[in-house]
């Protein structure tokens, strides 16, 4: 009995150890790899010696991240598009997710039909969606409009079109505005610039994203709608629950956990989103639409800014890290209680 | 069920594995010789595959690996190059941009072997032009064969559209001409000028012209070793006459890649472009005739020129084949063969133009009595980190015009450059 046991233990260890020692290499030790990158003065093509991995050149500390956060207007301006995009394709998302999901489980006519059809867009890739999208929302110029302002202006909707993905501005309280007034008086002033605003291009791109994930959320929350016991919803019917009410009280606060999973999934996804803008709008008019991974690949390989690069990286996964690191503990948690 | 389908996947993956493993066994005898560009289709394609034709049959016991990448006028070869470059697995040869493209990122780096030897035996040194030895040499050493020499600055127009509204070319040969030419025809309902910076290098490649026309060839040589100071009065003003010429751009054209601006050109909606030579190919391709061109306002005389230039980096598998084959880029049949193709001029001077189009030969006319200045768009004037530093630049100022931010930005690229103090 024992040696049996020794024996299983022995060929879990010899079946996990691939695996083990490939986690550890690349993705550890490559994470590794970049930190170390990332403080060097290695912003040039410089040659890597035989046996070496990096370059013989002398370390300048945090100087890449210090840049990155002081001068680099460009890097600022990804953070916010960042941010904004990842609000808003989350938020829209999970509304436009849970909103087919009830739709879809009003027991309705011909259900996996129109399952399918929200389902679709997820099966293509986000190059695909971007040059699609790209076509689409192509403004065209106001004499000759076409893609879906030529929709709206033979629908004679010409006040819907707009410049979209080419549109440079942002919105953001001006110092003048009232709100910004009353920001500048508690020394925020410092936020009403575009800086701090919503970049109207990047709308658009959220648009696209949203169009080809709001199907996957929907999958979420019809497979969480498809696990709440119908004993719930009807004993809350004798109770004199509405049906608004039954899903307010009752099957939302159900739903948490996998708003949380989608939250998780959908927020790891806009933090890195790099394909959907290169295929869409590239860094778009005055950065409109850039974001830092595409920054980060545009100066490492254009730019030979390869130290500066790394450091994207880093602060890219720093920013994954946040979001996903709690929900890890949290679920190991769970799991050890179990 | 489940057993015979596993048998049909079985025999299909063996039979594969039999196939994958005869495929390449045939003509293991040749030694590949890899060469990597970015020249996948149309004109670019075939005048490459011309040169290695002629290396194949010069050199039976060769084999030419065609290891071309596509897509992004060449960035994503060079990201795939200089990944290769790194870790120690060079092509035997790669195409680069002559200049500070091929000195600052590779040569003076180490990465690339000196090629006086193989100009001395084919005699490449009185072939090529001082100017085009010049750019292409470090410490008195060349380190590139060009291929081609490419014109960046060049005006295009719809001729039926100048008739129509009573312009000619010479009125837009100063900034002054221009402005009024493009106040006509917007007045007459024409985008007077088409730009398409889908990519950000293509607003560069605008202000490039309008750095040269402004300052004239040598204060805009001297901007590229500092001599001419970004800070001072004379960049502010080519910055005001590149704002003045955004003025009158289509209003779509963060969308558009530079071969959908000139079809605007083609369909009339627009009555000028300004963008490199490789613009003519496009109007072959496209069947359209009614096209002229003209230098950019202030460019009568200078020649912006690039090139694309194979060099032979260390490490290189077979570099007696690859000086062959470099040979055979140099040469005059060669060139005459590529060119054609490519919509270029050759960087040898002894070529027989007879066969090239017209703006070809005005081209190669122009390329004997210009002066010729390197473009900063294409990798000859800068370096890629400076040249990265402006294109990062360019999409806020074509968007916000402002132009002390943007003189600002240029100054501190400069410094960034390290060429600068």
């Amino acid at each position: 009995m024992h040696w049996r046991l020794n024996r299983d233990r022995l060929i879990a260890i010899l079946v996990l150890l691939p695996s083990i020692i490939a986690v550890l290499v690349f993705i550890y030790g490559f994470i590794g790899w970049t930190s170390w990158a990332s403080t060097l003065n290695w912003n040039d093509m410089l040659p890597i010696p035989k046996g070496s991995l990096f370059p013989n050149t002398n370390s300048i500390q945090l100087d890449n991240y210090i840049r990155l956060f002081t001068v680099d207007q460009r890097f600022q301006i990804d953070l916010r598009n960042t941010i904004v995009f990842t609000v808003f394709f989350i938020g829209s998302c999970l509304a436009v997710g849970l909103s087919l999901a009830i739709f879809l489980d009003q027991r309705i006519w011909n259900e996996g039909f129109f399952r399918s059809i929200y389902l679709f867009p997820m099966a293509v890739s986000f190059i695909v969606t971007g040059v699609v999208w790209r076509w689409l929302l192509n403004p065209g110029s106001p004499e000759a409009p076409v893609g879906v302002n030529q929709l709206f202006a033979n629908l004679g909707l010409p006040f819907l079109q707009s410049r979209w993905y080419t549109n440079p501005e942002a919105l953001y309280f001006t110092p003048e505005s009232p709100v910004g007034q009353l920001l500048t008086q508690i020394g925020l002033g410092a936020v009403t610039t575009p800086n701090f605003g919503i970049s109207i291009a990047m709308l658009s791109v959220v648009l696209a994203a949203v169009w080809q994930m709001s199907g996957y959320t929907m999958a979420l929350y019809l497979a969480g709608l498809r696990g709440v016991p119908d004993e719930l919803r009807e004993a809350a019917r004798v109770d004199g629950a509405t049906e608004f009410q039954i899903y307010r009280r009752v099957i939302m606060p159900l739903l948490a956990p996998i708003t949380l999973s989608a939250v998780i999934i959908l927020g790891h996804i806009s933090l890195k989103i790099f394909d959907l803008i290169s295929a869409m709008t590239g860094p778009g008019p005055a950065f409109a639409t850039d974001v830092p991974a595409y920054y980060m690949f545009d100066t490492v390989f254009r730019g030979n800014h390869f130290a500066r690069g790394a450091a994207i990286a880093i602060i890219l996964l720093i920013s994954v890290a946040v979001l996903v690191v709690p929900y890890l503990a949290n679920a190991m948690r769970t799991e050890v209680r179990r | 069920m489940s057993k015979k389908w596993f048998a049909f996947l079985a025999v299909i993956m063996i039979s594969a594995m039999v196939l994958a493993a005869c495929a390449p066994a045939a003509p293991a005898e040749k030694t590949p010789v890899e060469v990597f560009s970015w020249w996948t289709t149309g004109g670019e394609a075939n005048g490459l595959q011309k040169l290695i034709d002629q290396f194949n049959a010069a050199n039976p016991e060769a084999e030419v690996i065609n290891a071309a990448v596509a897509g992004g006028a060449g960035s994503n070869a060079k990201a795939v190059l200089k990944t290769r470059m790194l870790g120690g697995d060079p092509p035997d040869s790669f195409q680069v941009h002559m200049g500070h493209e091929l000195l600052d990122t590779w040569v003076t780096t180490g990465y690339m072997e000196p090629l006086d030897d193989v100009y001395a035996e084919y005699g490449f040194n009185d072939a090529f032009a001082p100017g085009v030895l010049a750019i292409v040499s470090y410490e008195g050493k060349p380190y590139s064969v060009p291929v081609n020499i490419h014109r960046g600055n060049v005006l295009w127009f719809n001729k039926a559209v100048f008739e129509a509204n009573g312009l000619t070319a010479a009125d837009v040969s100063t900034f002054e001409g221009f402005m009024a030419a493009a106040d006509k025809l917007k007045a007459a309902g024409i985008t007077p000028l088409a730009l398409g910076d889908n990519g950000p290098w293509a607003a560069t490649h605008l202000f490039e012209t309008v750095l040269i026309g402004t300052l004239g060839a040598e204060k805009y040589l001297g901007l590229w070793d500092c001599t001419t100071d970004w800070s001072g009065p004379e960049v502010t003003k080519a910055l005001e006459n590149f704002k003045m010429m955004l003025g009158y751009i289509n209003a779509d054209h963060t969308a558009l890649s530079w071969d959908q601006a000139n079809q605007l050109v083609i369909d009339g909606k627009a009555a000028m472009t300004i963008m490199g030579d490789w613009a003519n190919g496009d109007y072959t391709a496209k069947g359209f005739e009614g096209y002229g061109w003209a230098p950019p306002p202030g460019n009568t005389g200078i020649f912006d020129a690039l090139s694309d230039s194979f060099g032979l980096p260390k490490n290189s598998k077979n570099p007696e084949l690859m000086k062959k084959f470099l040979g055979v880029l140099g040469s005059k049949q060669g060139q005459e063969d590529f060119n054609i193709l490519k919509g270029s001029i050759c960087a040898r001077t002894d070529c027989d133009y007879s066969k090239f189009n017209a703006y070809l030969q005005s081209s190669a006319a122009d390329w004997q009595k210009d002066t010729i200045v390197p473009s900063l768009a294409h990798g000859a004037a800068a370096s890629e980190g400076w040249l990265t530093s402006i294109n990062d630049l360019m999409p806020t100022f074509v968007s916000n015009g402002d132009v002390a931010a943007f003189q600002t930005g240029l100054v501190q690229a400069a410094k960034d450059s390290g060429v600068c103090k």
